[in-house]
């Protein structure tokens, strides 16, 4: 099978260094993955192709780019599931971080944000001689988040990172979960606190996107909904973001949409105007990328709001 | 223009030994950092699914049992000295690493529950799911980060420097994404660079393991023993050479033949699929050579053991399987061969990981000190038992870390020129300015290693081991008039591998070289001209030392018995 692989290279070294597309036709085995391809291609085609590999095997985190527009790892990536019909294949670096050269990007940031969450183990009281007590279902539940390889697909592809870089993120987010959920652990409270502040848990639009690429289904979205969860049990005072989730919610019920304008005025306050135009700047680069609806800034509500009320009734119902 | 750095103690490598090595050192009170080809987390020990062994008396397990075990399975190749040590401590060990914070699986009481392994009567290891070795290196991470160890990351070392006496005194690299090279001083170096599966082809090791610390070491005078025991895994996948972790077994599954027959109870009749690794492996490659295989196959047979515990207990390799083979492991056998897996030879340490001896016995360089799998104590000897790498790096990497800060403490800062880094990076910008030609890395590198596994793979003889000499040595001029195509300073990734087949090329000639004196068979290394263990002229390690004209110069040192006499090996 003769496939094109498109592919976007970068190499600052040259100038002028603008990132442009190249295509290596290759003949591809029905077995290949896009990682054997792009080996391939800077074997015999062009040594110059620069890319993160190691362990072929989707555990090192090492492979992630995008591949036909979402990311992925490419050593979990069979080129034949992704050929178009014309037998092309688009790759690309990560998205919402630099590149340092071709499918190589700069990921400091990324740990910065996995730093800021303290993820490691911090046990409350003594040390006990032998090991701690857990069940196994509670072990069992956190191996699943464990499994989070650190690849960065999440936050390549994440919507609500793409409009605010400020926001911690899907993959760090999940990392924080995995100690807030960990019965060893004695800082929930403190965790939940520092998750409370704004880029922390409540900038997430549940996109879902995380949720898609993530290789080893560690379900970040679904973290950081627990993680809503046991903030609003733990009681941890009614800052912006737990706000911003009751006025999402109260929006959606009476115009069966989002009203995003109206969702930051009162989230902060119109008292807190520093604060609202500190989100200009991101409005606007939502405005430029497409995001803002075509219908304008302020809407209206929906067609066939009755039956959408009675949804959200039911579901207040539920115990 | 190049800057200069100074430590205490300065950790080649951030796998399980390194990392656990760096944080020993830490607690001791030393200035210690970290340098590493790759992001700590990428490191290969992620790739390490089944467990970690150890004994834990509180639950009515013998350490001396494991020790004994490991000296068998090692076919009476391993010091036995190290080998108790290793099983004495891995219980506290393994407590060290869950109060960090590894997730162990857990029995219905709330305690740490285990699973069985090969080559052992009980059920001993310790794991996490099927991803031990991912759930270890992120913890030991998450400790790195909580204690602001430095780490140089995705540096690349190029050579250990040594100061006027002959002592080691740090590391010279390169920033990977800038090209600047650095002299990074210390008073200690420990390498924990990891494995050279990567010498052969195929393999169930990542493409960065490459031999690097090995091959550095031994440039800089350090002794290289055990090389000629490569271990074979019994069940890798067809192809690319993934591995299917020994867990499956050890959860019950069978190995079968075409016929569908259980063909390990000709072999081993009382361990059956769980015997020792070399045994298991002999026994399948036996089978399809005599044409008793399916397309160079045998087959893992894991159907009967149930959805419910391959989905808890095997996950990652049941969603390996499925993507890489395309095979549902509830359905299906699977058809698997074995693989080159494990170097258990390495740079040769004491049990506190020094590489070099204080009393005289053998050579080596002041102040370098090694662990993890590119470190050789001997304690896996002639055949590494399942889950005891895990074990031997967070054991001897934390012994080998708190050593180097004592060393530390009591030796000056040691003096190196600066026009090192000078002299260093001149041979690289050689290497980067030589034209290309047409030949490749990329091909040297992969004839390099077929003719290692074609010629010592299960079985090996004086003929083929002679061809592979040949090979190596027309491989080695060819690599010295190799080009590499990309020119850049930034990510240059075709210079790195063009470095990394160096080293490969330095570690392959002293497999063979060992493997040629070794006549007899033990262990890993199954000699089809000499069929069996000799005692009486064998019970010794070979060690090799690098000559200024490349040529390898050998030793030999006894193998130290505390309490097992050697005995025939069954299973
Ligand atoms: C597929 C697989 C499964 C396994 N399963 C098990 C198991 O279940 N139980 C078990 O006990 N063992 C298992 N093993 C073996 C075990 O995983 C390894 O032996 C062990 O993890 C090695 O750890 P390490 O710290 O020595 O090296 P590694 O983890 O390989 O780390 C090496 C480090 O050195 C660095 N490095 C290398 N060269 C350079 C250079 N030139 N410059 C800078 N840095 C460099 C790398 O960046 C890396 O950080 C398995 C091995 C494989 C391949
Ligand atoms: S959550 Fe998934 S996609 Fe995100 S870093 Fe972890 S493994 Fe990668
Ligand atoms: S669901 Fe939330 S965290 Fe996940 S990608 Fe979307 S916005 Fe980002
Ligand atoms: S190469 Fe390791 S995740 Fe793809």
């Amino acid at each position: 099978m003769i496939t094109t692989f498109r592919i976007r290279r970068f190499n600052p070294e040259t100038s002028p260094s603008m990132p442009y597309f190249q295509e290596y036709k290759l003949d591809t085995d029905r077995a290949d993955t896009v990682l054997d391809a792009l080996i391939h291609i800077r074997e015999t085609l062009d040594e110059s192709l620069t890319l993160r590999c190691s362990c072929r095997g989707a555990i090192c985190g090492s492979c992630a780019m995008r591949i036909n527009g979402h990311a992925a790892l490419a050593c979990k990536t069979k080129v034949q599931a992704m050929a178009s019909e014309r037998g092309i294949v688009q790759v690309e670096p990560m998205n919402n971080m630099p590149v340092i050269k071709d499918l190589v990007t700069d990921m400091a940031g990324f740990w910065e944000k996995v730093r800021q969450v303290q993820p490691w183990l911090q046990p409350a009281g003594q040390e006990p001689e032998a090991e701690y007590l857990a069940s196994a279902e509670s072990m069992n539940h956190l191996t699943g988040v464990m499994g989070c390889i650190m690849c960065g697909a999440c936050v390549s592809d994440c919507a609500a990172l793409e409009v605010d870089e400020r926001f911690v993120g899907p993959a760090a987010l999940a990392k924080a979960y995995r100690f807030v959920a960990d019965p060893r652990d004695g800082a929930g409270r403190s965790r939940l606190l520092a998750l409370n502040e704004p880029g922390g848990m409540w900038d997430c639009t549940r996109c879902m996107e995380c949720i898609e690429v993530c290789p080893k289904g560690v379900g970040a979205m679904d973290r950081i909904m627990s993680l809503r969860g046991q903030g609003i049990q733990a009681e941890v005072p009614s800052t912006c973001g737990a706000r911003h989730a009751e006025v999402f919610a109260d929006l959606i019920y009476r115009k069966g949409r989002l009203d995003e304008p109206m969702l930051a005025v009162r989230t902060f306050g119109l008292r807190n105007l520093s604060r609202l135009l500190s989100l200009l700047p991101m409005v606007l680069r939502a405005f430029v990328r497409g995001k803002v609806p075509k219908t304008g800034p302020f809407h209206r509500a929906i067609p066939g709001l009755e039956k959408f009320r009675r949804l959200f009734q039911r579901m207040e119902e539920r115990p | 223009m190049t800057t200069a750095y100074e430590y205490d103690v300065l950790v080649m490598g951030a796998g399980l030994a390194g990392m656990r090595a760096a944080l020993a050192a830490h607690e001791a009170g030393a200035r210690v950092a970290i340098m590493t080809k790759v992001h700590p987390v990428r490191s290969h020990s992620n790739a390490a699914q089944g467990g970690i062994n150890a004994a834990m008396t509180d639950r009515g397990d013998d350490w001396e049992e494991h020790a004994f075990e490991t000296v068998k399975g090692s076919d009476y190749l391993a010091d036995q000295d190290a080998v108790e040590i290793l099983a004495q401590e891995a219980g506290r060990e393994i407590l060290t690493l869950e109060h960090m914070g590894v997730i162990f699986n857990r029995n219905e009481e709330g305690r740490l529950g285990t699973r069985r392994f090969g080559g052992q009567k009980r059920a001993r290891t310790f794991f996490v799911s099927d991803f031990t070795g991912q759930a270890m290196l992120h913890v030991l991470f998450e400790q790195l980060m909580k204690a602001r160890v430095p780490v140089f990351e995705e540096w690349f070392v190029t050579s250990l420097v040594k100061d006027a006496d002959g002592r080691c005194a740090g590391l010279i690299g390169f920033e990977i994404r800038t090209g600047q090279f650095a002299l990074v001083k210390a008073k200690a170096v420990i390498v924990a660079s990891g494995g050279l599966g990567r010498v052969f082809e195929p393999s169930t090791n990542a493409l960065i393991c490459t031999g690097d610390g090995m091959a550095i070491a031994y440039r800089a005078g350090a002794a290289l023993m055990d090389m000629e025991m490569v271990q074979y895994h019994p069940t890798t996948l067809k192809g690319k050479g993934l591995l299917i972790t020994e867990a499956a077994r050890g959860e019950g599954a069978y190995l079968l033949n075409r016929d569908g027959e259980r063909f390990m109870k000709r072999y081993a009749p009382n361990m059956m699929e769980l015997a020792s690794r070399d045994v298991v492996s002999r026994a399948g490659q036996t089978e399809i050579n005599e044409g008793r295989g399916v397309d160079g196959c045998v087959l893992l047979d894991c159907r009967h053991l149930g959805r419910r515990l391959i989905h808890e207990r095997l996950r990652q390799i049941s969603d390996e399987v499925h993507s890489f083979a395309g095979i549902d492991l509830t359905k299906e056998p699977v058809p698997i061969r074995p693989g080159m897996h494990y170097q258990m030879g390495g740079i040769k340490t004491d049990v506190d990981g020094r590489c070099w001896d204080r009393h005289g016995a053998w050579a080596g360089v002041p102040g370098l000190f090694a662990a993890g799998e590119t470190a050789c104590l001997s304690l896996h000897g002639g055949n590494r038992l399942g889950a005891n790498s895990l074990l031997d790096t967070v054991v001897f990497g934390r012994r080998a870390g708190r050593c180097a800060a004592e060393y530390a403490r009591e030796v000056p800062t040691p003096h190196v020129p600066d026009s090192t880094v000078g002299m260093e990076q001149q041979a690289v910008s050689a290497l980067l300015s030589r034209h290309a030609n047409t030949d490749s890395v990329a091909t040297i590198r992969h004839e390099m290693g077929v003719a290692m596994h074609t010629h010592l793979g299960v079985f090996r003889d004086q003929e083929g081991m002679m061809t592979a000499k040949e090979t190596l040595e027309a491989l080695h001029d060819r690599y010295s008039r190799v080009g590499v195509q990309d020119k850049g300073q930034v990510f240059n990734t075709s210079l790195i591998r063009a470095l990394e087949l160096g080293f490969m090329l330095d570690c392959a000639e002293t497999i063979v070289r060992s493997a040629l004196l070794r006549r007899e068979s033990r262990g890993a290394h199954f000699r089809t001209d000499y069929l069996h263990r000799d005692d009486a002229q064998w019970l010794k390690h070979i060690l090799v030392y690098h000559q200024p004209d490349g040529s390898p110069r050998v030793a030999y040192l006894p193998v130290r018995l505390t309490r097992w006499e050697p005995k025939v090996r069954t299973y």
